[in-house]
């Protein structure tokens, strides 16, 4: 074994003051756990935005008590305007994610249980993943702060199209400060997963524990060092498109203003942009981002299943390949979202191409967990549920993706509450539903209480439920013609879609409300939860191999752990069980153990 | 189908166990500095964080300039208002600052190579590392130069889109050489409190090194007609 006595001390020491214990902290596991916090206030936020939202589209003249506290001018009499219900999705959308997506599966979990499932003490880079941390948080508060502002958050969407995001206040309220800081907070954002990457990758690569080869990492592992690779080139690649679209607001420059262009009589005083430029660098991320949202969740949901299967998945590399794979492949079909932008019909057919293929490795990985489901006793628990639910999600949500990839389809559908209703199963709610299982089996670890299953289960059919009956209504919208972004719906034909908007906004607070339980149950098991033990699941990778729970400052004690077995040696007759953990120096005569 | 939480089997015997040394990690708890401020004890077995961390940002680096470089590339073809400007003369004098700074970081590697490996007699060789860190300083003022010459002729950050594109890359890339900067003063620093790692000088020589080919490239970009 590795004696890092005395190590330990000098590469940094346990903190004493509250200050860099709980704040400033350097241990990656404090960083997880204030990334974990952020998230959660962001999904709030962020959940709320989409009641207001909601109910605006069911009931567009409703006055939402208090509604005038938040914008003067964007709710007067408390009914939203047209401009403050696209400010409110503008910001729902950026929140949820950046701020959620992001930084709860791979950001959060990651730092908290990376280091420890490869066996190492910290990450290598301890001050970089502290301004990781901070930088990002800063980030988010400068997004908050558009809320107040003169003339509130940005209205452009998610995305923000040139030119309308480039023009400044005559484009609309919000789209002065509120775009200026909206891509300061993106840019500062990209600087902050920047940071984590880089440590992420590094710690895979080059801090494993003793015996921990690559393929010994467990699935999770892999899942946080796919997307950290995909988050460095993303990342690397948004931030410089967010500096010239902030010069171009405040520097008078022209990268993606047209000339000649007037909006609201007015001629724009500016010489000959390219409107496409920022929709190829906007894409080139936006794409590999709804990858850096799910990858975590797939890594996640593998490792909680196979837990709760007993058994390893049909192919642990076949998987990792698959995962890999979509990293790779998700660059090269970000020009699916520019069908209809004006793109020629060869550049289509090359961006179509890659996008069914990417469909190939998304399918094996379902049927790697639909194959290793069949016929398995599985344990249900909250965990293993919200594993399922996402496995349910992922395949609802992609389903209709393969009308989507191909330009002819597209081009009836885009722009249509079908594509709101693909993207958020597939990448919304799977991911949330990763976060959840993530949550629910690792939290006796993260804080040494276990969270009550009961509440949990209760939690799991609710948000299932409710979820469906949110998004699935959304396609038939989408194929009926129902156009996404509205504020109302007042043509003739999409009257009689009013009804079905008013179930999905009831559906969407019952969803939420529930939430309530959830939030009840991580804060009362925090403090009053039943006393977990160190290997509550009876797994076997490295995080439930410490010495305590939670973890010690240094992960492993003095000294650290050396591995023996591929992650996932289940079902096979070891001293302690149907498993053997990967520390357990104990032979094992398994047909898994392809490492 | 039932929950099954079990008690857990304890591991306790597991752990004060000393198994076998098999596998194939790579080891992990090297990332550590030296215990005491001992130079020569300072040797990676080895390849550091840091050695991999560099390629890390050397990459997204690339990403970000690559980015840059496909907007310039479609601005470029796009407009009908870009008038391509003539580069001031100092950037050419700047360049060779660049390059001969880069030249006083290797002697300075080499000169700390032979320190750390031989007698330890005299003062550490900082000396290279301060003519380096003294190039990259003149380098950084040699770009504001430029600008100011730039600005004297009328041009500036909105302009047109080549005087936009100019000012950007060049002030992005100044940005990276004083980060390359503050990389140098912490290795000088660590050299003067005998902390330094080898892997540390490494990996900023490497980010120095990568400045100038940027640099060169960021030239020829800005040169180029397309």
């Amino acid at each position: 074994m590795h004696d890092m006595s005395g190590h330990a001390a000098v590469h940094h020491g346990e903190p004493t003051s509250f200050i860099h214990k709980h704040v400033f902290s350097l241990d990656h596991k404090v960083i997880g756990k204030q990334y974990y916090g952020l998230a959660l206030v962001a999904v709030l936020i962020g959940m709320v935005l989409s009641w207001l939202m909601r109910i605006h589209l069911g009931w567009t003249n409703y006055a939402i008590p208090g509604l005038h506290l938040l914008s003067a001018n964007g709710a007067p009499g408390n009914v939203m305007t047209p401009e403050y219900y696209l400010q409110l999705m503008t910001m729902h959308a950026t929140i949820m994610v950046f701020f959620v997506l992001t930084t709860a599966p791979f950001a959060a979990f990651g730092n908290y249980f990376l280091p420890i499932q490869a066996g190492a003490e910290d990450m290598p880079f301890p001050h970089f993943n502290m301004m990781s941390f901070w930088v990002t948080f800063t980030g988010f508060l400068v997004l908050v702060a558009s809320f107040f502002v003169s003339d509130g958050p940005t209205l452009g969407g998610w995305t923000q199209y040139a030119p309308l995001s480039a023009l400044g206040p005559v484009g609309g309220p919000g789209e002065g400060w509120g775009v200026v800081l909206w891509a300061t907070s993106i840019a500062i954002f990209c600087v902050g997963q920047l940071l984590g990457s880089l440590n992420f990758i590094t710690t895979t690569l080059d801090m494993r524990c003793k015996g921990m080869s690559l393929w010994r990492l467990p699935l999770s592992a892999w899942g946080w060092f796919i997307t950290s690779c995909m988050g460095l080139t993303a990342f690397a690649v948004l931030m410089p498109g967010c500096i010239l679209l902030i010069l171009d607001h405040v520097a008078g420059t022209s990268f993606f203003v047209p000339s000649n262009l007037v909006l609201n009589d007015q001629l724009q005083p500016h010489s000959g942009g390219s409107t496409l430029l920022w929709q190829h660098l906007f894409w080139f991320f936006g794409h590999p981002e709804v990858y850096i949202a799910i990858v975590p969740g797939m890594g996640i949901v593998s490792h909680v299943l196979i837990t709760n299967l007993r058994r390893p998945m049909l192919s642990h590399r076949v998987l990792v390949y698959s995962m890999g794979a979509l990293g790779v492949l998700s660059y090269m079909v970000y020009g699916h979202h520019m069908f209809v932008s004006g793109m020629n019909p060869v550049s289509s057919l090359a961006f179509s191409f890659p996008t069914l293929v990417i469909t190939i490795p998304s399918t094996i990985v379902v049927l790697i967990w639909l194959g290793s489901l069949y016929g398995a006793k599985i344990r249900i628990n909250a965990a293993s549920l919200f594993a399922l639910g996402f496995i349910s999600m992922f395949i609802s949500g992609g389903v209709s993706g393969f009308f989507l990839a191909q330009p002819s389809t597209d081009i009836m559908l885009h722009a249509t509450y079908f594509v709101v209703g693909h993207f958020h199963l597939v990448m919304g709610v799977a991911a949330m539903f990763g976060i959840f299982a993530g949550t629910y089996f690792w939290f006796p670890k993260m804080y040494g209480r276990m969270m009550n299953e009961t509440l949990g289960k209760i939690h799991f059919w609710c948000t299932f439920v409710g979820a469906y009956a949110i998004f699935m209504p959304f396609h038939y919208l989408g194929l009926a013609g129902n156009v996404r972004r509205y504020q109302a719906f007042v043509a003739d034909y999409m009257q009689p879609l009013i009804p079905l908007h008013q179930f999905i906004t009831v559906a969407a607070l019952f969803t939420g409300a529930v939430q309530v339980i959830f939030l009840y149950n991580l804060i009362h098991s925090r403090f009053a939860g039943q006393q977990a033990t160190d290997n509550p699941w009876q797994a076997t990778s490295l995080e439930w191999s410490t010495p305590t729970t939670p973890p010690p400052h240094n992960n492993f004690g003095d000294t650290l752990p050396e591995v023996f077995h591929d992650p996932y040696q289940y079902g096979v007759q070891g001293s302690a069980g149907d498993y053997v953990m990967q520390t357990s120096p104990e032979q094992v005569n398994s047909p898994h153990d392809e490492a | 189908m039932a929950t099954t939480v079990h008690e857990p089997p304890r591991i306790d015997e597991q752990r004060n166990r000393t198994p076998p040394v098999t596998g194939s990690g790579n080891g992990g708890g090297h990332a550590l500095p030296p215990l005491s401020g001992e130079l020569r004890r300072v040797k990676d077995s080895a390849p550091p964080p840091s050695s991999t961390g560099i390629w890390v940002v050397l990459a997204s680096i690339t990403m970000t300039f690559a980015a840059f470089t496909s907007a310039l590339i479609v601005r470029q073809g796009d407009g009908k208002d870009w008038h391509h400007l003539t580069l001031p003369g100092i950037l050419y004098l700047n360049t060779v600052v660049l390059l001969a700074s880069s030249v006083a970081l290797e002697v300075a590697r080499r000169k700390v190579d032979a320190f750390m490996r031989g007698p330890r007699n005299g003062a550490a060789p900082a000396l290279w590392l301060n003519i380096t860190l003294g190039f990259g300083l003149l380098f950084v003022v040699g770009q504001y130069v430029a600008w100011v010459q730039l600005r004297a002729q009328g041009l500036f950050l909105a302009t047109n889109p080549n005087s936009s594109f100019f000012y950007v890359l060049t002030a992005i890339h100044a940005l990276h050489v004083s980060g390359g900067l503050g990389g140098l003063v912490r290795v000088i620093y660590k050299l003067r409190n005998a902390t330094l790692r080898k892997s540390t000088l490494v990996a900023t020589s490497r980010y120095w090194h990568f400045m100038d080919a940027l640099w060169i490239y960021l030239l020829v970009l800005l040169w180029m007609k397309l």
